[in-house]
């Protein structure tokens, strides 16, 4: 049962976007191949959710049902697909580049003895090998990479790979996997405040930094975001000024993102935070300074007051 | 408390990455080296820790001869002593490969924890941290914003999309720091003087009984894709403006 594999992702039992994402690259990927995907789905009580994959170009789904499988935890992800991976043998394991996948990736590279590119922007098949394609020193530089191990591993940088409806219905299989010792426990879980989007998995950001000058009137960016269904990013000047929590950092030493939409308010656009949104579909700048370097990034830019500007726009939109 | 604290030397944010002549490795010619961001943030971590609580931090870092500057910044803000894995074609390597090394020389040390910067800014894999938590069998608490050590565990806060979580494991246990943790510190001027006398040991990977083994294999690199000249946004008024901005997204861009 060789092929292409990936590892789904839910949460309360719901599959996540980019579990959707990754199946329709992986499918591509298989096609490539000669071979099909199969999908690792590790839940409680998901069975009947499982099908649904086939949507996205997934052949056969591998169920593992079981209490410790219920939400993500490192040591169950790593021992249970860690044992069905070495057991099924397949030549490819695509995951996200989510939070948990980040998490899992190296992981399950170590136990299974193999490389894994992270982070892709794009994949390919080369005689008949996987070729990864992965931003490096903050998307200054791609790299194309080959994995010579078994099987090769990527994940995939989430809102990048189009989701692809094929149709159909994936064949599911119980399988059992041992969650084995948990040595780390979630022993808590802090929702994030209602309606809140993650920046990783906008498809909007209304981002503001310095120019902002203020952490109040970022009300004006909330108002914004509120009428796109966006989320709200900064720029390290407004995050070390305190008027953004750390956690909305975007750049190098903040979140990648790659929204549909970027709108850059009060934002100069040093290299540091051109890292973390340079690969956006669509930027937007608002800057009143024409020479900002953000306006040489920005496909649309508005030379003019944020503050003029910024409330108008929430009007139109 | 026994904590190590691994370093990765990486280019400067600012600096300008050039591609160099083989198409598969940077240029490293006009390059500033600096200590990894987001490893200044574990060092600040382990220092707090042990004055709190007693014990010490070795610093561990491998790469090239230029890696002990990166060294010598975790020693003057305050560690114990260094280890540096010296490897003149380590930079670049796989991971994987590096986790093996790191994991040769951190095992006889017997740590209680042992930190990592969440990712490295130059490759951004954030692999080595997890890697090395398998291979030494050891639980991980990855990406965390705040974190308390006692008695023997590491309560950490780890914010996912849309939860924050909180995770706890027994010690020992691998950490790897993100931006909030704490405010790391400048090295002083008696610092850096001290960092001179503190105790840094050079090993090859053949010391370690280390064998390099890459899976990865980078056929090419290249500059990042162009995009197309951007326009500006006509209009008298800010009404205007914003009026023109919402067609574009709307109509020509069909973002929104
Ligand atoms: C190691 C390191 C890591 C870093 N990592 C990051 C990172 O991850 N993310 C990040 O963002 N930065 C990062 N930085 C910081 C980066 O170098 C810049 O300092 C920072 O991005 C600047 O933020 P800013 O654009 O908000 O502020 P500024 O550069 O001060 O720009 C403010 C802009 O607002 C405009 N403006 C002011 N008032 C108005 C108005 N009323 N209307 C319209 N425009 C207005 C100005 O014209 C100006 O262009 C890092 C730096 C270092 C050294």
């Amino acid at each position: 049962m060789a092929g292409v594999w990936i590892i789904a992702e839910q949460r309360d039992g719901e599959f996540r976007k980019i579990t959707f994402e990754v199946a329709s690259a992986a499918k591509k990927v298989a096609d490539g191949l000669g071979t099909e995907v199969t999908a690792l789905v590790l839940g409680s009580g998901m069975e009947g959710a499982c099908a649904e994959l086939g949507k996205y170009g997934v052949a056969k789904v591998l169920y593992a049902d079981g209490d410790a499988f219920a939400a993500y935890t490192t040591d169950a992800y790593t021992n249970a697909c860690g044992a069905l991976i070495k057991d099924g043998g397949p030549d490819v394991l695509l995951m996200g580049a989510s939070m948990q996948g980040k998490d899992l990736g190296g992981r399950l590279a170590a136990r299974l003895d193999t490389g894994i590119a992270v982070d892709c922007t794009a994949l390919a098949v080369e005689d008949g090998k996987l070729k990864a394609t992965r931003p490096m020193y903050a998307g200054k530089v791609y790299a194309d990479i080959f994995i010579n191990g078994s099987p090769q591993i990527a994940s995939l940088r989430p809102n990048v790979f189009d989701i692809v409806e094929t149709g159909g219905e994936a064949a599911v299989e119980s399988v059992s996997a041992e969650a084995g010792e948990i040595k780390a426990v979630v022993a808590e879980v802090q929702a994030a405040e209602e309606g809140k989007v993650d920046l990783t998995e906008a498809t909007v950001i209304v981002s503001g930094g310095r120019g902002m000058k203020e952490a109040d009137n970022f009300k004006l960016l909330e108002e914004l975001a509120g009428k796109l269904n966006a989320a709200v990013g900064a720029s390290r000047s407004a995050v070390d000024a305190g008027w953004r929590s750390h956690t909305d950092q975007v750049g190098q030493t903040g979140k990648v993102v790659t929204p549909n939409l970027y709108i850059a308010c009060g934002i100069s656009g040093a290299i540091q935070h051109l890292a973390g949104m340079g690969s956006s579909k669509v930027i937007v700048a608002i800057n009143k300074d024409a020479d900002a370097p953000i306006h040489t990034k920005a496909d649309y830019c508005v030379v003019a007051d944020l503050f003029d500007v910024v409330p108008e726009l929430t009007k139109e939109v | 408390m026994n904590i190590v604290v691994c370093i990765k030397q990486v280019p400067d944010t600012e600096a300008v990455i050039k591609i160099a002549g083989d198409g598969k490795s940077i240029d490293t010619g006009d390059i500033k080296w600096v200590m990894n961001p987001y490893d200044e943030f574990g060092v600040e971590e382990a220092l707090r820790i042990v004055k709190d609580q007693g014990g010490e931090v070795t610093v561990i870092g491998a790469g090239p001869a230029r890696v002990v500057e990166a060294l010598r910044t975790a020693l003057a803000m305050g560690a114990d002593k260094a280890i540096h894995i010296q490897d003149d074609d380590l930079y670049g390597a796989d991971p994987i490969a590096v986790a093996k090394m790191l994991a040769k020389a951190i095992e006889p040390l017997n740590p209680d924890i042992i930190f990592f910067g969440q990712r490295a800014v130059d490759d951004d894999s954030g692999v080595v941290s997890s890697a090395l938590a398998e291979l030494l069998g050891l639980p991980q608490l990855s990406v965390v914003t705040k974190l308390e050590v006692a008695d023997g565990k590491a309560k950490a806060v780890r914010p996912v999309e849309g939860q924050t979580l909180v995770l706890e494991a027994a010690l020992p246990a691998v950490i790897t720091a993100q931006k909030g943790l704490n405010e790391p510190r400048y090295a002083s001027l008696p610092g850096i003087m001290k960092a001179k006398k503190k105790p840094l040991e050079v090993k090859t990977p053949a010391d370690l009984g280390a064998e390099r083994s890459d899976f990865i294999e980078i056929a090419v690199l290249n500059p990042p894709p162009d995009r197309a000249p951007g326009k500006t946004v006509e209009g008298e008024s800010p009404a205007e403006l914003a009026a023109n901005l919402a067609k574009l997204l709307k109509e020509e861009a069909k973002v929104i």
